[in-house]
């Protein structure tokens, strides 16, 4: 138990755990089974108005995603250009896929879900996953054919974020009561309000830069500390989503720009970033 | 059906209730199936059931739970220890008196959980986590009658 407590640096007792959640992800499958049905069969028995209604409704919607997408495509490419003309490297492109959260329900004073994409779908242990609005959580563990997602309001979490108004830059941490999140050890001084949005920093290596994560909903200064205490709410609909996103990022882990030196200002520009293990 | 198969029905049974959700209002409420089936196990049948079984359990359980490695094994083995100590007198005592050892040994099982929980810095802030220990206490009287019901059902006979 103790080693699987330390086990960032063990790999054997991972290896271990895939191998036994392989064994015993059926029964998770088996539970979710018959809800999956029953919802199914809910969709069956819709009318046909309200399947062609709905289906106008998603037609509209991709349309209208389909076009604000045009601009994020010319958009990247200007920021690209940019990055090229400060010699920084280019800003890589992500993958996602679609993940189904099975309906099994842990112990309720952990925040973990059970997602129906694993080893064998190239999920890996640390992966991003996002849902329509915003960083969901993380995968912590990963069998052959579901994985385990740490959502952001579990204690065990951290995510680095910045600050969209002032780019100050921070961590947010988890509580554990699957409502909101803290955002830790900030000094009184720092600027920050309530209704800031912080999207997460890119630092660190595991989540991509730019992610919404939350909205600052409350700080409270006590004089006797010298930190205040800022409570977050997460952007993503944690309790509602049933699908959500896993993401790939191909950019490099960290980039560190280049310092600019007179004798170096005619190089090509290199990529600085290091893959993190 | 022989002793084994039911056992493994049962155990298998009680896992599956463990995972399957529960609307918003009862989760802090669950019982805990796989315990009260290993007591009972433990008790009706000590020579099949011990703590190697609650060992494996124990860590199936983790894994369907992404717990530590080893917490819930931990704190199955010490309330099947508890059981298998108990197991002699369960028969010859009262019904208080048989309530007041589960009481015990759900508590001691709880009580792992919750120390292991809070010393691997995943402490457990809400106190409604106990109430899935006193649920338990209350359904034993029931789940116990309906495992010896099951076992008459498929006239399975003791091993003996």
């Amino acid at each position: 138990m103790f080693l699987d407590q330390h086990q960032v640096r063990l790999n054997d007792l991972r290896s271990l755990r895939t191998f036994c959640s392989g064994i015993v992800s059926p029964l998770q499958y088996f539970v979710d089974f018959p809800i999956k049905l029953f919802n199914n069969l809910q969709l069956n028995f819709s009318t046909q108005q309200s399947l062609l209604d709905d289906n106008a409704n998603l037609k509209d919607q991709v349309l209208i995603l389909q076009g604000q997408l045009q601009q994020y495509f010319s958009l990247e490419k200007e920021n690209n250009q940019l990055r090229s003309l400060l010699q920084s490297s280019p800003r890589g492109t992500e993958r996602y896929s679609v993940a189904r959260i099975l309906a099994v329900d842990p112990e309720p004073f952990t925040q973990q879900l059970i997602l129906d994409k694993g080893e064998k779908n190239g999920v890996y242990i640390g992966q991003p996953v996002l849902d329509a609005d915003g960083v969901f959580g993380q995968i912590i563990y990963v069998a052959p054919y579901t994985s385990r997602v740490l959502l952001i309001t579990d204690t065990l979490s951290a995510i680095p974020v910045e600050d969209m108004r002032s780019s100050l830059r921070g961590l947010v941490l988890g509580r554990g009561n699957g409502q909101n999140l803290v955002l830790a050890n900030m000094p009184e001084s720092a600027d920050i309000k309530p209704g800031d949005s912080l999207v997460t920093s890119g630092l660190g290596g595991d989540f991509p830069a730019g992610y919404p994560v939350g909205t600052v909903i409350k700080i409270e200064r006590n004089s006797g500390e010298g930190f205040s205490h800022i409570t977050v709410e997460p952007s993503a609909q944690l309790n509602r989503s049933r699908l959500v996103l896993l993401v790939w990022p191909l950019q490099p882990k960290t980039i560190i720009p280049p310092t600019k030196n007179i004798t170096q200002q005619n190089d090509a520009p290199t990529k600085k970033g290091k893959k993190k293990k | 059906m022989n002793l084994k198969s039911y056992i493994f029905l049962t155990i298998v049974l009680s896992l599956l209730l463990t995972l399957l959700p529960l609307p918003v209002w009862a989760i802090w409420i669950r019982p805990l199936w796989v315990l009260l089936v290993l007591i009972y196990w433990v008790i009706a049948s000590p020579t099949d059931v011990g703590l190697f079984v609650a060992w494996v359990i124990g860590l199936a359980l983790d894994i369907l739970n992404g717990s530590l490695l080893g917490e819930h094994a931990l704190a199955l083995i010490f309330a099947v220890y508890i059981a298998s100590r108990l197991q002699r007198r369960f028969p010859i005592v009262s019904f208080l008196v048989q309530i007041w050892y589960v009481i015990l040994i759900v508590i001691s099982y709880q009580l792992t959980i919750f120390v292991i929980q809070g010393t691997s810095g995943r402490a457990i802030t809400d106190a409604r986590f106990w109430l899935s220990a006193l649920i338990s206490i209350l359904l034993w009287p029931w789940v116990a009658a309906l495992l010896r019901k099951g076992q008459q059902f498929y006239a399975i006979r003791r091993a003996g």
